[in-house]
């Protein structure tokens, strides 16, 4: 894949746990990355492991955060479009796949990488699944970027079967380890029993990237 | 966070009776509850920045513990509360779980609470 890769997802850490392999390999192979994060996460209920923060002081954690986890990706481009965490589906969808639009117009990407419309489990992560396969949808088939489509709802693999595209975290999995650690007020406790071998089917989710491409029509 | 001490938020309460606070109330499960156990019910609200002002205030249990606000027209109810943070007139109460996830939340202060990431760009 040549050229720009535009990642567009709802929360910090979204991008780390799904898709910080493939974007550090972009980054290698001098591809530069624009990040759209949608919401700072206010609303997560992970405040630490132990607690080290509260609810009114985590969208400043949770800032400082994506900001250290993109330094470690390599990400030349983050963007902070100031949603609330739990509302994007509460937005209007047009608008928000207008401004999408709008993005990829000047960003350029060759690829696309979001969640999978119906099978991305959280609200957040369905709504802007849906505005970006609209956006997208709009193009004409001859200059729509590829897409990569992050599914993980249990129905996936029996109804969208294997995935479409995998890529091997391989040697960058120490990167994209530090890039989970930079989210340390969601991340600390996963990370831990991931160490103590507690969670073996996690860790082989988070060495093998896995992604769908959407039957635009 | 610390150990909620029950005569510091009853303090705090009786010194806010009939004063306009800025509320933020909250419980959750989580996102993803449901997804982890599907038998589970996943259910939570938040309401944030709403203004109220009540005749009674009182911190009731031995915790995890119980705020009840007597509003002039009806109730402001939460249970489950274990840890608080005060900061001048801004009073923090959360009920967090066996493994620190927060449950529940009621937070208070006279000026509104901060809204989305243009203010936390500010401060």
């Amino acid at each position: 894949m040549t050229g720009p890769l535009l990642v567009i997802f709802p929360h910090p850490d979204d991008e780390a746990y799904s898709s910080a392999g493939t974007i550090i390999q972009h980054q290698k192979n001098g591809h530069p990355v624009t990040y759209v994060c949608l919401t700072l996460g206010e609303m997560g209920r992970n405040m630490g492991s132990p607690i080290f923060t509260t609810r009114e002081e985590l969208p400043k954690n949770r800032k400082h955060e994506l900001e250290a986890a993109c330094a470690v990706m390599g990400i030349s481009d983050l963007q902070m479009w100031g949603l609330r965490d739990k509302t994007v589906e509460f937005e209007d969808e047009a608008e928000l796949a207008a401004r999408f639009r709008a993005l990829i117009d000047n960003v350029k990407p060759a690829r696309v990488i979001s969640f999978y419309p119906g099978y991305a489990v959280h609200p957040d992560h369905e709504a802007t699944a849906r505005a970006v396969v609209r956006a997208l949808q709009e193009m004409d088939a001859t200059v729509r970027p590829e897409f990569l489509g992050v599914a993980f709802d249990h129905r996936t693999e029996t109804e969208l079967g294997k995935p479409h595209v995998i890529i091997e975290v391989g040697d960058e999995y120490a990167a994209k380890r530090e890039a989970l650690l930079a989210h340390r007020s969601q991340t600390e406790a996963l990370l831990r029993s991931i160490d103590n071998a507690e969670n073996a089917h996690v860790m082989e989710l988070l060495q093998r990237e896995r992604f769908y491409h959407y039957p635009f029509s | 966070m610390n150990t909620i001490q029950p005569e510091v938020i009853q303090a705090y309460l009786d010194k806010h009776v009939a004063t306009p606070l800025y509320a933020h109330v909250e419980t959750t499960n989580g996102a993803y509850a449901t997804h982890n156990d599907p038998d589970f019910h996943n259910a939570g609200m938040f309401i944030r920045n709403v203004v109220i002002e009540y005749s009674i205030g009182q911190i009731k249990g031995h915790g995890p513990y119980r705020v009840g606000l007597k509003l002039d027209h009806g109730w402001l109810y939460v249970e489950g509360l274990t840890d608080f943070e005060l900061h001048g007139d801004q009073l923090l109460l959360a009920g967090h779980d066996r493994l620190g996830r927060l449950a529940c939340a009621l937070h208070l202060d006279p000026k509104p609470l901060p809204q989305g990431a243009t203010e936390v760009e500010d401060q």
